[in-house]
């Protein structure tokens, strides 16, 4: 009797060619239900006719009205202004506190640890009207500061997370060497950890940016007329007729977020 | 055959002498059996000097443990130790793994503080002195190299924390990097060097500092055999010329043997015996250390008799044997003996001498060097002997061989009595 040495492939050639052509179908099957309705709206922003079902010729006519739209380009500056804000906090308020996490063991660590995920699985419905009601109880007017302080609820834990998520494998003598080399805790910090930690906050940080450009439910609670953000205008225009701006104006937004997706995980990679 | 006295420092030149053997298998060059022995009747010759062993240390003070206590939890990791580590020292902590002496040099390094005692550096007392104000620079196992900072950048860390001015900085990481030969290699990032290289920064980065005690946590422990050796005498070397006091620890006997001027041997948090490499390994003071401390025959018995030269031990296991009564204290029943390996020899016809037990080989393994034996003396009494590797001759020794166990009674250490 003849031994063969086992091979990768278990099937026979032929069901071998089937069982891909299964998986292969399913997988396009599934990318199209993902996928299909976002290829529309793209490729419907460079249709001519007003009407989103009759395609009649190529054009960019929407994105030039877009960028005439001065209403639709003020909401765009203040998605970028709330977003930009509420990232430097995320990034303050995750890497210190998944630092202080980490490093220091005190009562309720494993709490608050809890706790500051929690923004993250709430239904935004919820966290929207609870900010809404904490900022009428203290008396806080509607208006940036809100907008801004609400999208850092639910932006902080991704910076946190993924701050974490390098701490975790962070050598413990690399913090002692700095201490042991004459430099005071907070030196230690800034000068050793945080640089060890930058790919991580900076891939926690385009998390959070996307997000907050993105969000609409909280932002509907917590803004003013004057502070409304680029998705809350979408949403007013879309409830009184679909408009091929706004196609237009989908599509920026759907390349910048997977730009910006994609520049989070190239950081993530660039961790030596 | 073979019955060489074989201390650690030793063993290359009997390697030497069994790979020339291996060159020549018929070349007959052994010397007679009693021959030898009659050459060790004469007293014992002085231990051939080790690297480590040389010029005098200060006998200023510069680090000095009062009483210090460690306790984590319910676990005492340093318990009430005394020790005095004089300037220009270079002293080893040696002790199995969880014996404290990581604990120790962390307390040294103020990592940690003292539950209770004190610790002081050339007379100032920094028990609670955080690390960062202390003149003491650790070198750590993982040698915690900055990945984000270049090789001088890292090195020139310490001074730029101390405000030290950029033109002395950089002359100093220039030195630095000559001193431990990685000088060109500045602009290197950690990731592009090996192992002994990287050690070889970590190495530079606490020197550049001058402290007044450079501390050590098995930094040799990562890089392999042949480089780890080089390494040893290397830092031994360096130690020397910057007349720095080092405090090394580690597990690994051997290292320190080659390495220190004193060792201090830690069990249980305790420091178990302190004393130079000589002394620990030829009158280990406790059953701990002799058996830590290279290989021994621990042997319990009652003192029988004594001539006030020599004294009869009777083991448990029923078998004579003859000490130096100068090792009893007068009033003690009991004893317990240490018998080096290699201080036994091994002959075929019975020498005529007072320590002689007839025996069968039990088993021969090899271990490169040398051939350690087990031969059984008594139906309960096992000894390990170590003779020089001499496995491609005739002479070599083999299982269920008759053979005599002689050993002198200077070799014989009473380890404790009672």
């Amino acid at each position: 009797m003849r031994l063969s040495l086992p091979t990768r492939n278990y099937l026979p050639a032929r069901g071998m060619a089937r069982v891909r052509a299964l998986f292969g179908g399913w997988t396009v099957l599934v990318l199209l239900f993902f996928y299909a309705p976002i290829l529309f709206l793209v490729a419907y922003s460079f249709n001519s006719s007003r009407l989103n079902i009759v395609w009649e010729g190529f054009t960019l006519k929407w994105y030039a009205m877009l960028f005439r739209d001065n209403r639709l380009m003020a909401a765009l500056e203040n998605s970028v202004f709330v977003a930009v804000l509420a990232t430097a906090l995320s990034v303050v308020v995750g890497t210190t506190g998944a630092w202080l996490l980490h490093r220091y063991r005190y009562r309720g660590v494993r709490t608050i640890s809890t706790l500051a995920f929690i923004p993250m699985v709430v239904p935004e419905i919820i966290m929207g009207i609870s900010l809404l009601v904490f900022f009428k109880t203290v008396d806080v007017g509607l208006g940036y500061g809100t907008v801004i302080v609400a999208h850092t609820t639910f932006c902080f834990p991704f910076v946190m997370a993924a701050v974490q998520a390098r701490l975790a494998g962070l050598d413990p003598a690399l913090e002692e060497a700095a201490l042991d080399l004459g430099a005071t805790p907070l030196k230690a910090f800034w000068y050793v950890i945080v640089p060890y930690l930058m790919p991580a906050i900076l891939s926690g940080a385009l998390m959070a940016f996307a997000l907050s450009m993105d969000e609409l439910i909280v932002t509907y609670f917590t803004s003013s007329s004057s502070s409304a953000t680029l998705p809350l205008r979408i949403y007013g225009m879309a409830k009184v007729g679909l408009n091929p701006m706004i196609n237009a104006l989908s599509t920026i937004f759907i390349v910048a977020t997977i730009v910006l997706l994609l520049a989070s995980e190239w950081v993530k990679r660039l961790r030596r | 055959m073979s019955a060489d006295p074989s201390p650690p420092g030793a063993e290359s030149a009997l390697a030497a002498r069994a790979a020339s053997s291996k060159l020549n298998p018929n070349v007959q060059n052994h010397p007679d059996t009693q021959l030898e022995w009659e050459f060790r009747l004469t007293p014992l010759p002085a231990m051939p000097a080790m690297p480590a062993a040389g010029a005098p240390v200060s006998t200023e003070t510069m680090v000095e443990l009062r009483g210090v206590t460690k306790r984590f939890a319910s676990v005492t990791a340093v318990d009430a130790v005394d020790l005095t580590i004089r300037k220009g020292e270079f002293l080893t902590l040696l002790g199995p793994s969880g014996c404290g002496k990581t604990t120790l040099l962390r307390l040294l390094a103020g990592f940690e503080i003292p539950t209770t005692g004190q610790i002081l550096i050339e007379g100032q007392d920094v028990s609670n002195i955080p690390p960062y104000r202390r003149d003491v620079n650790q070198v750590f196992q993982s040698y915690a190299i900055f990945p984000h900072l270049t090789v001088e950048e890292n090195i020139a860390f310490g001074l730029k924390m101390r405000h030290v001015p950029l033109a002395e900085r950089c002359a100093r990481v220039e030195e630095a990097l000559a001193l431990v030969s990685l000088a060109g290699l500045g602009k290197r990032r950690p990731h592009e060097l090996s192992g002994g290289q990287r050690q070889r920064v970590a190495l530079a980065r606490a020197l550049v500092c001058r402290p007044k005690v450079l501390l050590l946590d098995e930094p040799l422990s990562a890089l392999d055999a042949k480089l780890r050796h080089d390494m040893q005498l290397e830092l031994k070397q360096l130690q020397r010329q910057l007349g720095i006091t080092f405090v090394f620890v580690t597990h690994d006997q051997e290292e320190a043997l080659i390495m220190s001027d004193r060792i201090a041997v830690i069990h249980r948090g305790r420091i178990d015996q302190l004393g130079t490499a000589t002394e620990i390994y030829h009158a280990p003071a406790s059953a701990f250390t002799a058996d830590f401390i290279g290989e021994a025959n621990l042997l319990d018995g009652d003192i029988v008799s004594s001539n006030g030269v020599t004294a009869l031990v009777r083991l448990d296991e029923g078998v004579e044997v003859t000490v130096r009564a100068a090792a009893l204290r007068p009033g003690s029943t009991r004893a317990l003996l240490s018998i080096r390996p290699e201080k036994i020899y091994i002959t075929r016809t019975k020498p005529a001498k007072d320590n002689c037990f007839k025996g069968a080989i039990e088993n021969e393994i090899f271990r490169g060097a040398m051939d350690e034996l087990r031969i059984r003396v008594a139906h309960n009494l096992q000894l390990m002997a170590m003779v020089a590797n001499e496995s491609a001759h005739e002479h070599a020794w083999h299982k269920g061989d008759t053979v005599y166990c002689a050993i002198h009674t200077d070799d014989i250490v009473v380890v404790e009595q009672k």
